[in-house]
């Protein structure tokens, strides 16, 4: 068969902690491996703002402002494949841990009542994307295609989930690569 | 009464005896079928469906479902591991199981049958419903949360420790645990470190004060190998090894 071009993958991070993506990093020299299967298109990696047409797009993170939902949505449309990585993408992960609480709660608890405070004030530049009342994760708002669980999925995960996929194989997680922490 | 006393479960001949129940059965012959509200010396509850077999192709409860002769188990099936992730599912999103965020994480049982069941997502719409934690007595605190209404507590404190420090209460989607004392807090009932019900919970919702993560991650119960070869999370009660007797 002639030689296929590569596949185009991009990635974001919504409401998480860029762990998933550290650990993606950390399958360390297999990068170079990857790079001469895929090209990157929007991710933090690259810098590029807008997302393009993409075999495959991996999101960290839950849902937690309008910007987003936004993103989410763009990657939705461009993506062929959309997986949901690691656990806020999940289920909202720790950052869901306030939806106990009102957002006001919350928002009051950091800047106006928290220790420390000097000058209590709840930030509202129209720069700063707009909270929603809830963290969601990212199944609650467009159709995700597979899965991969873990705080994050170890760098192993990753490289199973990639070279499968990209094998067109179905994929196959060993037990050691699966958990929820 | 002749009969051979003996079902077959995913094709294997598997002797029984008289009154055992399909799980016992199976257990005695070291069959794994999955269960969370199933523990070995308590009477069986069949609440949490987890350990649903087609039975003669009616699917139904192997914890409280009597093993009767030339019964045809079947339990490894694709169709009921897919009953039981749904089942899986709808715990995860019911209640809050952040595994991260967790002190059980790693020695869940929860975890453990989910992974087992092979749960990628929880695909329903989480609830995300609150319900105050009860820090109240020097060594255990409860996070009502994380309750999946197993009644392994209800049944362990009500029918071995003779306290019945613990109930369920309201009905449907409200039902939750509830602590059987004048203020409603574990302060004030007589539950103790020793007690069998202090280290039944199989998810963490009955945790131990000052003994969690105390296990690196690697060397926690369900992080090399999966349920059906290492057993259920009761077996220890992580942390309580280093830190206090459990007796
Ligand atoms: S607290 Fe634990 S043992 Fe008790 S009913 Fe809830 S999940 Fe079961
Ligand atoms: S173990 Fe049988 S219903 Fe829960």
């Amino acid at each position: 068969m002639a030689t296929r071009t590569k596949l185009r993958v991009a990635t974001a991070s919504l409401a998480g902690c860029f762990g998933c993506h550290m650990s993606l990093l950390d399958i360390d020299e297999r990068l170079l491996d990857l790079i001469e299967k895929v090209d990157f298109d929007r991710t933090p990696l690259t810098d590029i703002k807008h997302i393009g047409p993409c075999d495959l797009g991996l999101i960290e993170g839950g849902v937690c402002n309008a910007e987003n939902v936004h993103v989410l949505k763009e990657f939705r449309e461009n993506c062929k494949m959309l997986v949901a990585v690691g656990a806020c993408a999940f289920n909202g992960g720790v950052p869901a841990l306030r939806n106990h609480y009102s957002l006001k709660e919350c928002l009051e608890e950091s800047y106006v009542h928290g220790i420390g405070i000097v000058n209590p004030h709840i930030p509202n530049d129209p720069e700063i994307p707009l909270l929603l009342n809830k963290v969601h994760p990212i199944h609650e708002v467009v159709k995700i295609d597979y899965f991969l669980p873990g705080c994050p999925p170890s760098s192993d995960a990753f490289w199973v989930m990639l070279t499968e996929l990209l094998a067109g194989q179905e994929i196959n997680l060993p037990y050691s690569a699966l958990h929820y922490d | 009464m002749s009969q051979p006393s003996t079902i077959t479960i995913d094709g294997q001949t598997v002797p029984f005896q008289e009154g055992q129940t399909i799980m016992e059965a199976a257990l005695a012959a070291n069959i794994y079928i999955p269960h969370l509200c199933y523990q070995r010396d308590l009477t069986p509850d069949g609440s949490c469906r987890l350990c649903t077999v087609t039975v003669n192709g009616r699917n139904t409860s192997a914890c409280n479902t009597k093993a009767m002769a030339g019964q045809q188990v079947l339990n490894n099936t694709q169709e009921l591991q897919d009953i039981r992730q749904t089942l899986t599912r709808m715990l995860f999103v019911e209640g809050d199981h952040i595994c991260p965020g967790c002190t059980k994480t790693g020695n869940c049982q929860l975890q453990a049958v989910a992974y087992y069941v092979g749960m990628l997502s929880s695909h329903y719409h989480h609830f995300y419903s609150y319900r105050k934690i009860d820090a109240s007595h020097p060594d255990y605190f409860i996070d009502f949360n994380r309750c999946i209404l197993c009644e392994l507590c209800v049944r362990a404190s009500r029918d071995v420790d003779h306290k019945n420090v613990f109930g369920l209460s309201g009905r449907g989607r409200k039902t939750h645990l509830v602590i059987n004392s004048p203020s409603g807090e574990l302060a004030d009932t007589d539950f103790a470190v020793g007690d069998k019900a202090a280290f039944i919970c199989p998810v963490g919702a009955i945790l131990r004060k000052r003994t969690r993560y105390t296990t690196p991650i690697g060397e926690r119960l369900y992080d090399l190998q999966p349920i059906n070869v290492v057993g259920d999370a009761q077996q220890i009660h992580a942390g309580a090894k280093r830190h206090g007797n459990q007796n």
